[in-house]
């Protein structure tokens, strides 16, 4: 019987905008790096904050800048957090990035450091923090349909099996969610070369088509054609890829693309960090192909739940959204069980189809949804990669 | 559900398939499965070949194109027998 959401929900917070939530987070925001400082401090004084640490800010500029802000306004943004503290160093920036958040309609505060120093600046974000917690706490989470979930993809560590396994597994998961409702997106613009021909083909339109291959082509000359010393055998296929494997780059995209199923149309390709705005469906974004930077800037697009399919063994996690990984590789499930979520093995045994793994994921998701820590979140593993354009002035 | 396969082949047309038991020995009668129909044959594997790497499904000389998934994935630049391993020591992308 076909996979129907209808009448299908989890336990979920209904935020300000209407999005769904899965988690309850009162983040603390570095604008920059050097408040950095003060932001852990804060986390530090009032349980049940995060700080949430970066590398950049200053001295950014142009498309690298908006980027920057981007990324910050949208991980404030993101449903999965309640309410948000701001840190910079100075007032200008931190009120572009507060503004933004506040568009959510959220709880906001905004703190700056310069004139004030560290110690007050701490204080009085503590105060803010505090009550911010006690308000967030109080929320109750509500019956929310499977099919208003934002559900994005990317794979790591990526072998042989992720092609027959896991990335599958995910495609089936995509094929029977989104023509429910469900928000998907895909990304990591390198990984797609050596199936490129093959993606164009996969958009819903002509227009989205063109503003893929646009971004994929601009990739090429402006990054690797830039900056290549040989090639890029050294990098894509990764170490760990070759190890498990994976000989070429156009093996490792075709097992890479498993992952948008057989049914799925992409109906947009979006910029980095950037929230999708043609309505429910799936997307391409313009990403990293390294885990952290790319389920970063999907997060920071509003997506809540990450799928993440793995041969080798990636641990990755995110600060605000719960990762879920997914591996057919017995011998990562043998050697590093605690990392993996959805065991899909039996897909190389033949002891279980696609069909019964998607639903295996499906049901994984849902449970994540209500609650349920993933294997990332039980290992503490939060990284957050801001992704940079160019250097900074 | 019977003997589980050593080897999975994506589609009829591929010349290589996947080794997915840890431990696989030369001389190996090896069970092989294309997902794409759930059809099967049987190969002896050539050397011992890691889980995750390839086989030559027939015999691969330097210049032929090495398909999987039904698709060109690069070339040989040696060669491999019936049953060997393909990797980066015989097998490299076209594009670089």
């Amino acid at each position: 019987m076909p996979y129907d959401a209808t009448n299908k929900t989890v336990m979920a917070w209904r935020r300000e905008n209407g999005r769904v939530g899965v988690r309850n987070y009162v983040v603390i925001l570095p604008v920059d790096d050097i408040s950095n400082a003060a932001c852990e401090a804060v986390a530090n004084n009032i349980k049940g904050t995060m700080a949430i640490p970066h590398a950049y800010g200053r001295l950014q500029f142009g498309e690298d800048l908006d980027l920057h802000f981007r990324t910050m306004i949208g991980t404030g943004a993101n449903p999965n957090v309640a309410a948000v503290v701001v840190i910079g160093i100075e007032p200008e920036w931190t009120k572009v990035i507060a503004d933004g958040i506040r568009k959510t309609g959220k709880p906001v505060a905004e703190f700056s450091i310069e004139q004030k120093g560290d110690l007050e600046t701490i204080r009085a974000a503590s105060w803010k923090a505090k009550e911010f917690v006690h308000w967030a706490t109080e929320l109750q989470k509500e019956p929310c349909p499977v099919s208003e979930l934002w559900v994005s993809t990317k794979c790591g560590e990526s072998d042989t099996t992720t092609g027959l396994s896991s990335c599958p597994t995910v495609g089936n998961m995509y094929d029977k969610l989104i023509p429910q409702g469900l928000y998907g997106v895909f990304g990591e613009t390198s990984e797609i070369t050596g199936a490129e021909h093959i993606c164009e083909k996969r958009a819903a339109t002509p227009e989205a088509a063109a503003k893929f291959k646009q971004i994929w082509q601009a990739y090429t000359d402006d990054v690797i054609e830039a900056h290549k010393t040989s090639d890029l055998s050294d990098s894509q296929p990764t170490k760990g890829n070759i190890l498990g494997g994976l000989t070429t780059i156009e093996e490792k995209a075709l097992g890479n693309l498993e992952k948008i199923g057989k049914e799925c149309r992409y109906i947009d390709a979006l910029g980095p960090a950037e929230a999708p705005e043609k309505g429910n469906g799936l997307y391409f974004m313009d990403t990293s192909s390294a885990a952290a930077e790319c389920v970063t800037l999907m997060a920071a697009a509003g997506y809540v739940i990450h799928t993440f399919p793995t041969g080798q063994g990636n641990v990755v996690g995110n600060p605000i959204v719960p990762v879920i990984k997914i591996s057919g590789n017995p011998r990562t499930l043998r050697t590093m069980s605690e990392h993996i979520d959805v065991d899909v093995t039996g897909v190389l045994t033949r002891e279980m189809t696609i069909d019964q793994a998607g639903d295996a994921l499906i049901e994984c998701i849902e449970r994540t949804a209500n609650g349920r820590f993933t294997a990332a979140e039980a290992l503490g593993h939060r990284e957050f990669s801001m992704t940079k354009l160019y250097r900074s002035a | 559900m019977g003997q589980h396969p050593h080897l999975l082949v994506h589609e009829k047309a591929d010349n290589v398939g996947v080794v997915v038991v840890e431990g696989l020995t030369a001389g190996t009668d090896m069970l092989c499965v294309v997902t794409h129909d759930n059809s099967d044959f049987h190969l002896t594997a050539k050397a011992d070949i890691p889980i995750g790497h390839k086989v030559a499904l027939t015999d691969l000389k330097e210049g032929d194109t090495v398909i999987k998934y039904g698709e060109d994935i690069g070339k040989m630049v040696g060669s491999a027998e019936t049953g060997g391993h393909v990797h980066t020591h015989n097998c490299k992308t076209k594009r670089w």
